[in-house]
């Protein structure tokens, strides 16, 4: 016995006038979950000399293992550097064929760690809500949450999540937590910013450091580049720099200006809010075969 | 066409497949033993920016898309009637069953806190593909074990009273159960394409598409049917059973709508981007979507129109391994060969670790559908003796 063709449509009809009517009406426009005046960090490209003491203020503050290179030693700048599981930040040197008065190269130096993205791929990403953004600027990491699937480290566009790949049973994600506990104290500042012996980072609140960027810029038009990275990028994140050399040529990838979430979350609650969708697939299917094995029994 | 009921095949279990299979049973266990000890990274070539490899790729995404025969026959037998293909929907079921059960083993391997695989029930995000993906898995395979209480019953219901008890309890409403594993199918084979959504910039843009969802569910759809004639094609020869052409021809006919719906949508996908840009710069990347789509999806599209083709045992075995192939890589090509990561560049290929869990996983599979099949009763075809005597 088969479905007709005329009660197929009018069982999928059914289901449509359900889907719209079950549809949310208030159609659900994405919205950006940034906190509204989260703290960051300014870095200027042109302030840094490639010290270190940002990592090695980074290392102590958070407890982190003793480093394979001497934190004083110079040549770990021969090789480009990641941040991983045993440095929250690493210093890399480019050269970009800059050079100074008397013709020598100039090196630039750039410091990386955890961006703090204002609306985060990775928060949006993990399956059990470990990483949140909060509201002093810091994307946090929860242990006692997570289940180690790494989506947070597929999502980053900036590569920044590592994983602890050699603990057999309980790895962990680490990055930059932003100092999250030392920034939650009244005058409290990262281990980084606050070691910085040239002023090269300047943590504060981000509506405050993007007037203190834009502001440079326009004092120094010919020494900055018109560009604060970090204002736009991603939607915007917390950690933002300043700098006299393209971006492109010093490490910095191109990612779009919006937000990574938006689409899938648009995807997801456009399909899945009140389960609308699944509710409505299941209305017509149980429609066709409840119509099917009534026209078997009556034959 | 002779067709029986389903029934167990007591067929001598201890063939020389068997051997080999229990032979990679064995390697896959040493590998599991050693990331047990050694970690995650003991075992696999993952790094901080390669954090997904095969178990991802090839256990679970794979293995998900490949278990679609499981819904896509229950849907055309028992939704929408057409109970003629009742014989091969038993068999599809037990593959979906094992499928599924492989995917939840290969991703505890594969999560670095294998004890913390139920936080999800507890610690929700509703903003997470992954979340969506993973409660849905989950409930499918509880769905997927309640559909096979009746097989287990119709063999063991009378030595075993708590199963019959059981089944007649489940039976009076399998109804619920069989559509909600349609809905629960469709829902996770769709966002398992969402998954890389998050991720535009690592993902190649031949495969990174807002409709990514949309072609994980009509390929799903499409790989469903081939995959059963793949399976039931390898079954009916290694058991010496009647090769129930007639069945899997016209099955074969739904593939030729389902696949060209994909097709056209990959391709229309492809014109509307203007990513074919990409197909001839020569890349690993191009290569790869051009073998996908070319070899795994056109062509066998085209040949499936001819009834010559639709009507002969091997050109149908060799047409549905095109299809399954095309799948199997497509879901390769979107989380390992399409994807990258742009500030370091970082590539990956295989551990021999991984590659001994992922094949240790394939062959435990195999080996529990062997003695599932050969006790419980789900394979109808006739034994070859007994239709051609």
């Amino acid at each position: 016995m088969k479905l007709d063709r005329r009660g197929f449509f009018k069982i999928v009809g059914i289901g449509a006038s359900a889907a719209v009517a079950g549809a949310p009406k208030t159609s659900h426009a994405w919205q950006s979950k940034a906190p509204p005046d989260p703290y960051g960090c300014l870095v200027d490209l042109t302030r840094c000399v490639g010290c270190r003491k940002c990592e090695l203020a980074c290392n102590e503050v958070n407890h982190l293992p003793e480093p394979a290179v001497r934190f004083d030693d110079l040549r770990v700048f021969d090789k480009a550097r990641r941040p991983d599981e045993k440095a929250y930040t690493i210093v890399n040197r480019y050269h970009t064929g800059k050079r100074d008065d008397i013709d020598r190269m100039t090196p630039t130096f750039v410091k990386v760690q955890c961006m703090h993205c204002q609306d985060p791929a990775c928060v949006s990403a993990c399956i059990v809500g470990a990483l949140t953004k909060k509201e002093n600027g810091a994307v946090h990491y929860d242990v006692n949450k997570c289940i180690g699937c790494r989506y947070c480290m597929v999502a980053c566009p900036f590569e920044i999540p590592a994983y602890e790949y050699l603990d057999p049973w309980t790895p962990k994600v680490q990055k930059c937590t932003f100092c999250y506990e030392r920034i939650s104290k009244a005058g409290g500042k990262p281990g980084c910013a606050a070691t910085c012996p040239t002023e090269a980072i300047t943590f504060g609140k981000r509506s405050t450091l993007l007037k203190m960027a834009h502001r440079r810029i326009s004092e120094n038009p010919a020494k900055y580049i018109d560009h604060v990275y970090g204002e736009t990028e991603v939607g915007g994140t917390s950690w933002m720099y300043v700098s006299d050399v393209a971006f492109e040529t010093v490490g910095f990838p191109a990612v779009p200006d919006k937000p990574m979430p938006k689409l899938s979350e648009t995807v997801q609650h456009t399909f899945y809010t009140y389960l609308w969708s699944p509710a409505v697939l299941y209305a017509v299917l149980a429609g066709i075969m409840w119509r099917q094995s009534k026209k078997e029994k009556e034959a | 066409m002779h067709h029986e009921t389903a029934r167990p095949l007591n067929t001598p279990f201890w063939t020389p497949g068997v051997w080999v299979m229990l032979g990679f049973m064995l390697c896959g266990a040493g590998a599991v033993l050693a990331r047990y000890i050694g970690g995650i990274g003991y075992v696999s070539n993952l790094t901080h920016a390669r954090p997904w490899g095969i178990w991802i790729g090839i256990d679970v995404a794979s293995g998900v898309a490949l278990a679609a025969g499981g819904f896509t026959t229950a849907a055309l037998a028992h939704i929408f009637g057409r109970h003629e293909y009742e014989p091969v929907v038993r068999p599809a079921l037990l593959t979906a069953v094992l499928g599924y059960t492989f995917v939840v083993l290969g991703l505890m391997v594969d999560i670095g806190r294998t004890w913390a695989i139920w936080k999800p029930m507890i610690f929700w995000n509703f903003n997470s593909v992954l979340f969506e993906v993973g409660m849905c898995v989950m409930t499918y395979l509880t769905v997927l074990y309640i559909e096979f209480i009746p097989i287990a019953a119709e063999r063991f219901g009378k030595t075993i009273p708590l199963l019959g008890r059981l089944n007649g309890l489940v039976g009076k409403i399998m109804g619920v159960f069989i559509v909600a594993g349609v809905v629960l199918s469709c829902m996770h084979q769709s966002s398992l394409g969402a998954l890389l959504l998050v991720a535009p910039t690592k993902l190649h843009p031949l495969w990174y598409t807002p409709i990514l969802p949309l072609l994980f569910l009509t390929s799903a759809f499409a790989v469903g049917y081939p995959m059963v004639i793949f399976e039931t094609t390898i079954v009916t020869s290694s058991l010496r059973l009647d090769s129930e052409m007639k069945l899997l021809s016209r099955l074969s006919r739904f593939t030729v709508l389902l696949l060209g719906i994909y097709l056209a949508l990959k391709i229309g996908d492809m014109i509307f981007r203007g990513t074919y840009a990409y197909l001839l710069d020569g890349t690993t990347q191009s290569n790869a979507f051009l073998v996908e789509v070319g070899l795994g999806v056109a062509l066998p599209w085209i040949l499936l129109w001819f009834p010559m083709v639709r009507t002969s045992r091997k050109s149908l075995f060799a047409v549905s391994t095109l299809i399954v192939f095309g799948v199997l890589l497509n879901r390769i090509n979107v989380f390992l060969v399409g994807f990258s990561s742009p500030i370091t560049h970082t590539r990956y290929f295989p551990a021999i670790g991984e590659i001994l869990i992922t094949a240790g996983l394939i062959a435990s599979l195999m080996f529990i559908y062997r003695i599932v099949v050969t006790y419980l009763p789900v394979i109808s075809a006739g034994k070859l003796e007994e239709v051609r005597p």
